[in-house]
């Protein structure tokens, strides 16, 4: 299966990944290989086969809407790479 | 037999008898992992300061009277399961800093019975590889022969038990992270059903695949540990309310009448010659005990590998997209603008396994393409259910290889990703079907690479798989070898 540079670098961004030249073309070489692989799952019909999205039964898993303790914000932030009071800054959002 | 070499049981023992305190097992355990790190390479983050103090509470414990099976016990984990005020790296460069506000549940369980935290273990970054290669902190080497890769990507969950720097470990299997290593390091790696034990602080990858399991010296240390972890958790959605059974007590040592079913499209022409011999050897051992053999076909094998790729990958280019440098994590210095923040922060933070994979999932999630791959593979995911759940109509267990050949060489896979993941054929179809499987010691080649043995049952059968290995362990004397180291 061919995977092309454009192809690498359309995922890459809605990935949100940059990708060197070199990273580009070795992936573009990669994902077409595994991707030809897989291709082999048109050989099974599954006409009228539901998708699986859970291995076990399960039904919703509900909690009574009521407030009970959070981890509060020192803990909540204390990994922050830039804290500012109980935000987190970052580089501005909108042009 | 020294403190070191002992499994929890046998430690148990020791402990209770006042032969040895907690504190001596920790220090001589502690002095291993500084002996042997430089060589094996199982530990990302050591905790002697805090192993130390949880021996010394255990002692009291243990000296008013107040012990289980498993206090005073030191255990290592996987370095993906969140140790609040631990640094948990998930052995990737993006979490080198972080350090957890809370802690996984199994760990809190396990802590609460006042088991010993002797560190976090070295894994391949965030539970994608088969070799322990691409974790962000150096290699973990198989103990039994440091030019090979002990398997992954829980390898320094089986490395640190084959060359005893811990009495047991954690670790995840989402395509066989756990057997795997196991059987590559010699010792057992237990795979529960999906929804036994809870995913609460474990590190997601792939979220419907992804489960917690021990690794251990014994069957016997297994079914004790399943014991502890398994269970409701009502901060896992995902976690099954069904009362937890006395594991140990399925130990029966009696395995006759069991039905045993060799699937054919496991036992290939082309399966290693010491693998082979092993697999033959254990069938024969177990049918001595009264076992009975059926010959079972589990048709779509061959699709495993493929669905596996596309629905892991999906789920993890999901579960991934939350490492964004903003609330925690490696952030890039001197972005313009958010997307660049993003952008540059987990290009520089993951490893090129870790970005493969992503790119893999979103592609196949990604407008266009979204019912051709992702669709696909859920629908042939039923298939390979169905699969199971006829072949447990006539038999109770399924035994077939961990996988194709023994441990291979350090790099000798790198170059080639499909090749890597195409030796997780053996392991990976449990995975998709949400059961449980164990891998247990089952001889070794003619190098001296440990070669295991793959028991899987019905959901929910942990019980049988159990007593299975169990009756095959001490029908044999591979589980009482030692790595030299």
């Amino acid at each position: 299966m061919k995977i092309s540079v454009a192809d690498v670098e359309h995922v890459a961004r809605l990935a949100r990944l940059e990708l060197s030249e070199e990273e580009k073309n070795l992936f573009a070489g990669q994902m077409g290989a595994i991707l030809g692989y897989v291709e082999k799952l048109k050989e099974l019909d599954t006409e009228g086969i539901l998708p699986t999205s859970h291995a076990v039964p399960m039904e919703n898993s509900f909690r009574e809407d009521a407030t009970c303790p959070s981890i509060g914000i020192e803990k909540a932030l204390a990994n922050a790479p830039d804290r500012v009071e109980s935000f987190y800054r970052v580089p501005k959002v909108i042009e | 037999m020294d403190i070191v070499d002992q499994s929890i049981h046998e430690l148990h023992q020791t402990l209770k008898s006042r032969e040895v305190s907690s504190v001596e097992a920790t220090k001589a355990l502690l002095a291993r992992i500084e002996n042997l790190e430089p060589q094996i390479g199982s530990f990302i983050t050591v905790t002697p300061e805090q192993a130390l103090a949880d021996a010394a509470a255990a002692d009291k414990r243990i000296a008013a009277g107040q012990m289980d099976l498993l206090t005073g016990i030191p255990v290592a984990l996987k370095d993906i399961f969140l140790t609040e005020g631990i640094r948990t790296t998930c052995g990737s460069r993006i979490l080198s800093n972080f350090v957890p506000p809370y802690s996984a549940t199994a760990w809190d369980k396990l802590k609460e019975r006042g088991m010993v935290l002797l560190g976090k273990l070295n894994q391949d970054e965030f539970a994608m590889g088969s070799s322990n290669e691409s974790s962000a902190f150096g290699m973990a080497r198989n103990p039994w022969d440091t030019s090979c890769i002990p398997g992954g990507s829980s390898g320094g969950s089986a490395t640190a038990i084959a060359a005893r720097q811990a009495t047991v470990t954690l670790g995840t299997d989402t395509g066989g992270s756990i057997r795997q290593p196991a059987s590559h390091c010699g010792c057992v790696g237990l795979k529960p059903t999906y929804g036994r034990v809870s995913r609460y602080g474990v590190i997601a990858y792939a979220s419907s695949l992804d489960q917690v399991g021990p690794l251990t010296r014994d069957v016997t240390d297994s079914a004790i540990m399943l014991g502890a972890l398994a269970g409701h958790d009502p901060k896992d959605s995902t976690s099954v309310n069904i009362p937890v059974p006395d594991y140990t007590a399925a130990l029966t040592g009696n395995i006759a009448g069991l039905r045993i079913g060799l699937p054919k499209e496991y036992f290939i022409a082309g399966l290693d010659p010491d693998v082979q011999h092993s697999m033959d050897a254990a069938i024969a051992t177990l049918r001595g005990l009264g076992a009975e053999f059926v010959d079972i076909s589990l048709p779509n094998t061959d699709y495993a590998v493929a669905t596996y790729y596309l629905i892991a990958t999906a789920e993890a280019s999901s579960n991934l997209a939350r490492y964004d440098g903003v609330r925690f994590g490696h952030r890039a210095e001197a972005s313009e603008g958010l997307l660049e923040m993003y952008t540059k922060s987990r290009s520089q933070g993951f490893g090129a396994e870790v970005k493969r994979r992503i790119m893999l999932g979103t592609y196949a999630l990604s407008s266009g393409y979204y019912d051709a791959y992702y669709v696909k593979a859920q629908k042939v995911r039923t298939l390979i259910m169905q699969d199971f759940i006829r072949a447990f109509e006539g038999v109770d267990v399924i035994l077939t290889p961990v996988a194709p050949t023994p441990a291979f060489k350090i790099g000798e896979k790198v170059a080639d990703p499909l090749q890597m993941y195409l030796s997780d054929i053996f392991t990976i179809p449990v995975n998709l079907a949400g059961t449980c499987a164990l891998s247990v010691p089952a001889g070794f080649s003619a190098s001296g690479l440990p070669i295991g043995l793959q028991l899987i049952g019905k959901p929910f059968g942990e019980e049988t798989i159990l007593r299975a290995a169990h009756a095959f362990e001490q029908a044999t004397e591979w589980h009482t070898r030692k790595a030299v180291i």
